[in-house]
């Protein structure tokens, strides 16, 4: 079981997270500088941080017939919601709340990110930037719904939305072992909430940076944060949900739950370089025709098995 | 119900009332858009705090995707989509008047009026469980045909929608492999 509510968890959980998502972008960026030809090294590492800096000081930009509040609501939303959604994501024996709908927390703040993107793409009054919101719904309706079988086939396998006791339902054998659709479903689906890899369709470079288009200075830096904390987020809630949480020989809980998340979080980093962007439309035709059936009849089968127990 | 409850019960309903009011009032139809799933949202927290945490956020979960996605019909069919003009949301304003303060008589009527039972057994310690019962034991079979019946109103729906039928996707003889569409899927049916 796991222990919440702690009240150093409620800075230590945004905190990791950071570190997490600041490692992937480091890991990223050493992979750009390999590509690329440059040393790999510290100064490939931290490249991408130079910017930060000279984001925050940077004169936001402002355009005409702006909705402003939208905007900034909507540029905001992005990495707020990827933090409250490790407010049930256990680390080690630790949680900062162990609510018993937690999983379905999990989801609802994933949700958020499609009011966010939405916003912030309808925000700046530029055609560009709508139309990467849009773009986001149209993957949204394709990733969700197979997102949300992954989740109902481990909450079904262990008869308790609670996420820590799905963690400790895995004893022995991993979801991910014999639940291998829903955590590739899921997997895709974190890749495709953190707008990242394959599903940068929203941010895309054919839309001159689509949602990413018109935001500048601390906003951009923001919605830029929000799909590496996203991307962070979803590997560490892969853990408890498919990888059986802190459970591991020799080392200590948070030990464990810290290289399962890590390897998970290199492993969604390599892979999101690996793959072209997939257009929306070809993906809902997938998602629909090919995925969903997949993952419902993967829900399927943690539900015969508790049956027949 | 502790303080800290009744504190976060009265702040999420009159919050969800001035979202409510502002999506009459506000001009632009985004605005209008997520004023309506603020107030929604809030409507969640309420059931949340009342001691159903499931319904509540899966409130959350539900309105922010179909807000979302009513947004584009939204913007895409009314006027003045971004509040660049004024425009009013009210329509029969007399009749609307009446109608909604006599509901809301009725309504608080009846909680002064309603001999409401007393509780006599304990508070269920986790009320998830106690919702899934009651919506998938008893009424499993109206569950069931519900789910049936929506199924096939959206599938009804869109066929009914669609104005491309299969003569026009496999050719005359239904031959014509792959089928010619609009935009490529990516299953190349």
């Amino acid at each position: 079981m796991v222990e919440a509510g702690a009240w150093w968890t409620l800075l230590a959980a945004p905190g990791l997270l950071v570190v997490l998502a600041a490692l992937a972008v480091a890991g990223n960026a050493v992979l750009d500088a390999r590509d690329a030809g440059r040393p790999v090294g510290v100064a490939g590492a931290v490249r991408p941080f130079l910017g930060v800096p000279r984001a925050l000081v940077a004169q936001p930009r402002r355009l005409p017939a702006q909705d402003r509040l939208l905007w900034r609501t909507g540029v905001v939303t992005v990495p707020v919601a990827a933090v409250l959604s490790t407010l049930v994501v256990p680390f080690g024996g630790r949680v900062v709340a162990d609510p018993s709908v937690g999983v379905v927390w999990f989801n609802a703040m994933e949700v958020l990110t499609w009011a966010g993107l939405w916003l912030a793409g309808w925000g700046p009054n530029a055609a560009f930037s709508l139309i990467g919101g849009y773009r986001f719904l149209a993957q949204g309706l394709a990733y969700e719904l197979p997102l949300m079988f992954a989740l109902i086939s481990a909450a079904t396998g262990a008869e308790s939305l609670r996420v820590g006791d799905i963690a400790a339902a895995q004893d022995g054998l991993w979801y991910a072992v014999w639940m291998p659709v829903a955590f590739a479903a899921y997997l895709a689906g974190v890749l495709a909430f953190s707008f990242l890899g394959p599903f940068a369709y929203p941010a895309g470079r054919d839309l001159a940076g689509g949602v990413l288009g018109e935001v500048s200075g601390a906003d951009r830096l923001l919605l830029q944060a929000g799909r590496w904390l996203w991307l962070a987020s979803g590997a560490a809630m892969a853990v408890p949900l498919f990888l059986g949480g802190g459970a591991g020989p020799g080392l200590p809980s948070w030990a464990w739950s810290l290289v399962k998340t890590l390897l998970v979080l290199g492993l969604l980093v390599w892979v999101l370089r690996r793959l072209p962007v997939v257009r929306a439309d070809r993906y809902v035709e997938f998602a629909w025709v090919v995925l969903i059936p997949l993952t419902i009849a993967q829900a399927l089968v943690p539900a015969l098995v508790n049956l027949g127990r | 119900m502790g303080t800290t409850d009744t504190v976060l019960l009265a702040a999420l309903g009159v919050l969800a009332q001035v979202f409510g009011v502002l999506v009459f009032t506000l001009n632009s139809m985004a605005r209008v858009t997520f004023s309506l799933l603020a107030s929604l949202v809030c409507v969640g927290g309420v059931t949340a705090v009342l001691g159903l945490p499931y319904l509540g956020v899966v409130i959350v979960l539900m309105m922010v995707m179909e807000m979302v996605i009513m947004a584009v019909f939204m913007i895409a069919y009314m006027m003045n989509p971004a509040g660049l003009m004024p425009m009013s949301m009210l329509h029969n304003k007399r009749g609307a008047l009446a109608t909604s303060g006599i509901v809301f008589v009725a309504l608080v009527a009846g909680i002064f009026f309603v001999p409401w039972p007393d509780r006599t057994a304990s508070r269920p310690r986790d009320t998830t469980f106690q919702v899934g019962r009651a919506l998938m034991a008893e009424q499993m079979l109206t569950m069931v045909i519900l789910g049936f019946v929506l199924l096939a109103t959206m599938v009804g729906a869109t066929v009914l929608a669609t104005h491309r039928g299969r003569y026009d996707r496999f050719g005359d003889d239904l031959d014509q492999r792959p089928a010619q569409d609009p935009a490529g899927g990516g299953v190349g049916r």
